[in-house]
């Protein structure tokens, strides 16, 4: 039997309003959420046309998870997500066509053409860029979490991993320095059934990764990871109660990966009942069904929405197109910071 | 000035930072209570109190990736790693992580991880590496590897001053036994420029950590012989510095690169490499090297003896450039 708690899905405007988010907030959930997937729909075909050099990830299925989680975020609360997160990005405020300078490559790009796809963050929005081992930021975050506590201030760390990455002795480390020392952070289980091709009981044992919490002295709570207001009612208790000094929390999102891991996997050994079961749930599609019920969405707001969405995606692709690759003759530069460098807003 | 052992000068210099600097804290394995398996931080948690001073579990992969996060938020982490070798178990996080990240997404990682490294004491093939070529290997880290008090605590000022993940390889065998004159006041000694621990004029020894002294005590017994030998203490690995050992070696026109890693692929090689690009002309003499063989670090005296550089291997060696 789950040692964990099973989080309660949001029903009324009412209970939303009592966690802490209005109308407006409502349309802006909505409106990163679609932004999100906009991104990686468009990266896709950019992808195809040959644009984007390298890999191509989505996380598609996870918008709600993402957004859900970045939305309970404080201003000067930080996080490192992962490659299913672009709703964290979109969230805090990343402006679109960096991401997909970042894409092509281009000088404008986060890291410069240094790195690819997802593996970026700018730092001014309180995000730190993943590596691609997994789950190795989950340490960080905890780090960042340890700052908070020894300065005395009232800010959260949220760290994301994915059930195959729970494997690693990375996310034990992490959990039990965090468990013993009680520290401001919240780990986000972004489970998506599948780690590449690899099923979730060929990862863990357990029958959810969140039981595992109550091992290392914090709660456990799994939540519906289509369903945005759940994920971001359970995020933002979460992040509370360890902004007040109640130690960390481990939030597990359910969800499916809606697509292969990359684009160049065509998913076949995920069965096709699976995801049609889980694409009557598609997070944004439950999403807009609540706010038309709940909360009076017009077509007129959708049809606004909606083009306004396309115009931030047509000026971010032009504008990062305009941008440069990066001069070959940069390529030793910065392997190594100067004092210079640590004028950034946390160093100061 | 005071007369301070080497281990006493790192514990000033770290002390002196802590109470200067309020974002530099140091975590590690025993560290606080304990004041750590070297007593490197004897008081420090008295003084500091337990969130300055702190006793993390038995998980390295915990202690530096954490320090990286933290070092993101402002502070200046100081680690310490209770044996060098297990440094191993945070490879991922100093090489992946922490020195990446600038490069890639423009985040400086200030942080020093504190390695007691090096054998001659039994320790076994997991309480006696010298791992500085591995990480000098790895572009965006510092490799610092002092010999003497002096340095050691002026290095391990800049180490912390410096805005970028720092190794700090401290010799264990150096710890009690070298002694030396350490100013009281706070001081730094630059990375990348190497120092003369002996002036000569006939074979240049390049050389760092504790092989320093291995190396004076047969350059000693060489002046005997009316040989003069002139020794290069590197300090710092990464970044090293290359125009002190071509001037040496123009001076003298024949080198020793010594070292106590082991020979394939340690660094001595890449020493061994530059001076043949760049200083061809100038040589008398194949460039030597003397290093450990290619094994584990073994455990009984005689066999740690035979792996270990000892005086009269490198008394051996340069009697051979002597004679060429
Ligand atoms: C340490 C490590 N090993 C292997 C990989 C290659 N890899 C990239 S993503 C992935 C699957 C990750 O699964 P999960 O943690 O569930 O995250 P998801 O991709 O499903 O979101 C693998 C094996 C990696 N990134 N890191
Ligand atoms: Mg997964």
């Amino acid at each position: 039997m789950a040692v964990a708690r099973e989080a309660e899905p949001v029903g009324s405007l009412k209970e939303v309003r009592e966690a802490g988010l209005d109308r407006e907030d409502l349309l802006g959930v909505y409106r990163n959420m679609l932004l999100t997937r906009g991104i990686e729909e468009r990266g896709h075909i950019l992808y195809k046309q040959g644009k984007i050099p390298g890999s191509f990830y989505t996380g598609r299925g996870n918008e709600g998870a993402s957004v859900g989680v970045a939305t309970a975020l404080g201003p000067e609360d930080v996080g490192t997500p992962l490659h299913r997160d672009m709703g964290v990005h979109v969230t805090r405020g990343v402006e679109p066509w960096r991401i997909f300078a970042q894409y092509m490559g281009r000088s404008d790009g986060p890291t410069r053409g240094r790195d690819g796809n997802v593996h970026m963050a700018d730092a001014r929005l309180g995000l730190i860029a993943m590596v691609s081992h997994l789950p190795a930021m989950l340490p960080v975050a905890v780090g960042c979490a340890l700052a908070f506590r020894i300065r005395e201030e009232k800010r959260v760390a949220v760290g994301w991993f994915g059930e195959g990455a729970s494997a690693r002795g990375d996310a034990h480390e992490a959990m039990t320095f965090a468990g013993t020392r009680r520290l401001p952070v919240v780990f986000v289980c972004d489970n998506n059934q599948w780690a590449y091709s690899t099923p979730t009981h060929l990862e863990y044992a357990s029958e959810t990764v969140a039981d595992r919490a109550q091992a290392y002295g914090f709660e456990g709570v799994v939540v519906d990871g289509t369903d945005v207001l759940a994920v971001y009612r359970e995020a933002r208790r979460a992040i509370e109660k360890a902004r007040e000094g109640g130690g960390p929390t481990l939030v597990e999102c359910m969800t499916l990966r809606m697509e292969g891991h990359a684009v160049h996997d065509d998913a076949s050994y995920v069965p096709k009942e699976l995801f049609e079961e889980w694409a009557k749930r598609d997070p944004i599609e439950r999403f807009r069904t609540w706010l038309r019920e709940n909360a009076d969405l017009t077509d007129d707001e959708e049809g606004e929405i909606a083009s306004e969405i396309k115009k931030i995606l047509n000026d971010a692709i032009k504008r990062a197109d305009e941008s440069p690759l990066p001069e070959a003759k940069t390529v030793t530069d910065g392997v190594f910071a100067s004092p210079e460098d640590l004028d950034t807003p946390h160093h100061k | 000035m005071p007369v301070k052992t080497y281990l006493q000068a790192i514990s000033d210099g770290l002390r002196q930072e802590m109470q200067r600097d309020k974002r530099v804290y140091v975590i590690g394995e025993d560290v606080g209570v304990y004041g750590g398996a070297f007593k490197v931080t004897n008081g420090f948690q008295a003084e500091f109190g337990p969130w300055r001073v702190i006793d993390a579990p038995l998980a390295e992969t915990a202690i530096v990736g954490s320090c990286t996060g933290a070092a993101i938020m402002g502070m200046r982490p100081v680690a310490e790693m209770q044996f060098a070798d297990f440094v191993s178990c945070a490879w991922d996080q100093l090489v992946t992580v922490a020195a990446k990240q600038f490069y890639r997404a423009g985040t400086p990682i200030p942080i020093v991880v504190r390695c007691p490294s090096g054998g001659g004491f039994s320790g076994g093939p997991f309480h006696s590496q010298n791992p500085e070529s591995s990480f000098a290997h790895i572009a965006g880290l510092k490799v610092v590897c002092p010999a003497t008090p002096a340095d050691a605590k002026g290095l391990l000022i800049s180490a912390i001053e410096d805005p970028n993940p720092v190794i700090y390889f401290e010799h264990k065998h150096l710890y009690r036994r070298i002694k030396d004159e350490v100013p009281d006041e706070r001081y730094t000694v630059p990375f990348g420029e190497a120092r003369i621990h002996r002036e000569g004029d006939d074979i240049t020894v390049v050389t760092w950590g504790a092989m320093v002294y291995t190396a004076d005590e047969a350059a000693e017994k060489l002046a005997e012989d009316g040989v003069s030998v002139e020794i290069l203490d590197l300090r710092t690995v990464v970044p090293w510095d290359k125009k002190a050992v071509l001037r040496s070696v123009e001076k003298t026109s024949k080198v020793l690169v010594l070292h106590e890693d082991t020979r394939t692929g340690g660094f001595g090689a890449e020493i061994a490499a530059t001076i043949t690009e760049e200083a061809f002309e100038s040589l008398d003499a194949p460039v030597k090297r003397i290093a450990a063989p290619d094994t584990p670090v073994p455990f009984s005296p005689p066999l740690e003896k035979a792996f270990i550089p000892q005086v009269d291997d490198v008394l051996a060696g340069l009697k051979d450039l002597a004679e060429y």
